[in-house]
């Protein structure tokens, strides 16, 4: 090199000992994120579809159970953007609020599975032996049971509500997340920042919940951001079967399945709300995958 | 290995009699019995009705008695429908339901690894693009969205196939389809991820360099590591084939266990909900043991753990 280098001044030391500081971890994960085409647009359509599941029914003159019944089925039209149903309700406030119940039961009960998965996993990972064998004992035959079955049964006998809706898919869902933080809490113990906080006396509780679950907050996003799909997913299943959200309210599954009995007449019925229904769900893996990625959850080299 | 196949037949044992212990106490103790739904009956018809099916036996002692038969094979009369058994409504249902379970698994396993295989050893070529699409495709549009889709298009518009209906070879066809490709997708990714981390191994170079043919390295030294994410996964695939056939089996009007079990349910008859459930689980802890059990033959990993 030709050119003589300045000597580096104050700031430019500062912003170096920042740009370290900043290529944590987190830092990482971002850029490569930021690299990921594919996620980048779920984590936009995402915005995008939450932002007009929750603004857009405000800005519509029709409710979601609105009927016009002398209008029926009516193909997308300038008045219904996206057509009307049987009874004539508007399909895009529909689609639009059954979005919001779909979401808030992904949500609601991917942290519901997320808590209990977490906590499972923790306590089996960091106490080990004979717990550690029972607990996953546990986990491993809960594998093997034909749970949708229950949840259906669950369903059928206590009611189509959505708060049991919420908790029977919660209390399915969470055997893998055990699964992975146990791991997870198994390698962060060993190391010797746990050891050292150890040694000052703290509790196991707050080893757990302050030094090692910190730690592994990396896996635990990824495998939220793919259970959410796979819970909105069991949702819209038992909407379908009839044994979700219940008419007049409205889901994803629950238009889907309007949609399918009338599609020999009315298609739009069922194209619109699969559509966004199937968009979502892509929209939700890209990020997830793109997430552990980013996150190097795997330590495969693929 | 004989330790190994015991300890899992013991905890899958175990694991039934929770279930049937489970499901029989929940069904005695949710509202509404089977028949609350039958008009103008009186108390009197109500007793005779329950002493006839020994409800008014104290539940320890009917839980007995279930068991008791179950033993002796037999499920029970159905409540709903007074002529027949459970019996023979499940032997009715069962082998639809596991025709279009073995052919679902069968395309699932024909499409997913050939798939998985040839996007590991194409890493990143057109292929391995199209598959991974394949792969997202199966995970995000549910078969409850694919299946009419197919129907519209094939059997409304082009009239291929009958829109519903179980009675010719033909009628197979877009069920199995729609239910293989459902678990086709994440076959397809656990064949490609499991390949991958086998090819990047030592030997796999070591194979390589003394000059073994790609065919070769792909057949006799990487598919047997490369499957065990496959053989692991079939467990929870087999469980998730025959849940999901509940939909595709409403969709095409299957006469099957699912529609059975979801009709059984919305009926409360008791007997066949838990015949049904029983006969699920037995099934499908079966067929995980099977899975266990093949997975313990491949990888000496698993057997050593125990």
């Amino acid at each position: 090199m030709a050119t003589l280098a300045p000597p580096a001044s104050p700031e430019q030391v500062a912003t170096a000992t920042t740009a370290e500081r900043g290529s944590s971890l987190w830092h990482d994960a971002w850029l490569r994120l930021s690299k990921n085409r594919l996620a980048l647009f779920g984590a936009g359509v995402l915005v995008l579809v939450s932002i007009a599941c929750l603004a857009g029914p405000l800005f519509s003159s029709y409710g979601y159970e609105q009927q016009f019944l002398e209008l029926g089925a009516s193909a997308p039209s300038a008045q219904h953007w996206l057509g009307t149903d049987t009874l004539g309700r508007d399909l895009l406030v529909r689609t639009l609020y059954g979005g919001r119940i779909s979401l808030a039961v992904g949500l609601v009960a991917t942290l519901v599975a997320v808590t209990i998965g977490v906590v499972y996993g923790a306590v089996a990972g960091f106490f080990e032996g004979k717990v550690d064998a029972v607990m996953m004992r546990i986990v491993d035959i809960m594998y093997s049971l034909p749970f949708t079955i229950f949840v259906i049964l669950l369903m059928v006998f206590f009611g189509r509500e959505i708060i049991l809706l919420f908790v029977a898919i919660g209390a399915v869902e969470w055997l893998t997340m055990a699964r992975i933080v146990r791991a997870q809490v198994m390698a962060v113990k060993r190391m010797e920042f746990v050891e050292a906080a150890r040694s000052l006396g703290f509790g196991k509780s707050r080893l757990i919940f302050r030094h090692i679950l910190p730690n592994i907050v990396g896996p635990i996003i990824v495998y939220t951001t793919l259970t959410i799909p796979s819970v909105m997913l069991l949702e819209a299943f038992l909407s379908f079967l009839g044994l979700g959200v219940q008419a007049p309210m409205s889901s994803w599954g629950v238009l889907i399945k309007d949609g399918a009995e009338k599609m020999e007449e009315f298609p739009w019925l069922l194209y619109f709300p699969g559509a966004v229904f199937s968009l979502t769900l892509f929209s939700l893996n890209f990020l997830g995958d793109g997430l552990r990625d980013a996150l190097d959850v795997r330590s495969s080299k693929d | 290995m004989f330790r190994f196949f015991a300890s899992r037949l013991l905890q899958s044992a175990l694991a039934l009699l929770i279930i049937i212990t489970a499901t029989f106490f929940m069904l005695r103790f949710v509202p509404g019995g089977p028949f609350t739904a039958e008009k103008a009956v009186t108390p009197e018809i109500l007793r005779n009705l329950e002493a006839h099916y020994g409800l008014d036996q104290p539940l320890w002692k009917q839980y007995a008695d279930y068991l008791g038969s179950l033993l002796r094979g037999d499920f029970g009369p159905s409540f709903k429908y007074p002529n027949r058994t459970v019996n023979e409504i499940l032997g009715d249902k069962l082998p639809v339901s596991l025709e279009l379970g073995s052919l679902s698994l069968a395309l699932a396993l024909l499409m997913g690894i050939p798939l998985g295989i040839i996007a590991a050893t194409r890493r990143n070529s057109w292929i391995d693009y199209c598959a991974s699409t394949f792969g997202m495709t199966g995970l995000s549009v549910p078969t409850f969205v694919v299946a009419p889709l197919l129907v519209l298009a094939l059997s409304i518009h082009m009239g291929w196939f009958n829109a519903s209906g179980w009675y010719s070879p033909e009628d197979r066809v877009l069920p199995s389809l729609v239910l293989g490709f459902a678990y086709a997708a994440p076959i397809s990714r656990l064949t490609r991820g499991g390949m991958l981390e086998i090819l990047s191994q030592d030997f796999i170079r070591t194979a390589r360099a003394k000059g073994a043919s790609e065919l070769r390295i792909i057949f006799k030294h990487c598919l047997r590591g490369g499957l065990l994410p496959v053989v692991s996964y079939l467990g929870p695939a087999i469980a998730g084939i025959l849940t999901g056939s509940f939909v595709i089996e409403t969709i095409f009007q299957i006469p099957g266990l699912g529609r059975e079990f979801v009709n059984s349910a919305f009926n409360r008859d008791y007997t066949l909900v838990l015949g049904t459930v029983i006969l699920y689980a037995a099934l499908i802890m079966m067929l995980n043991l099977a899975a266990d059990v093949a997975q313990a033959w491949m990888n000496p990993k698993v057997r050593l753990a125990r």
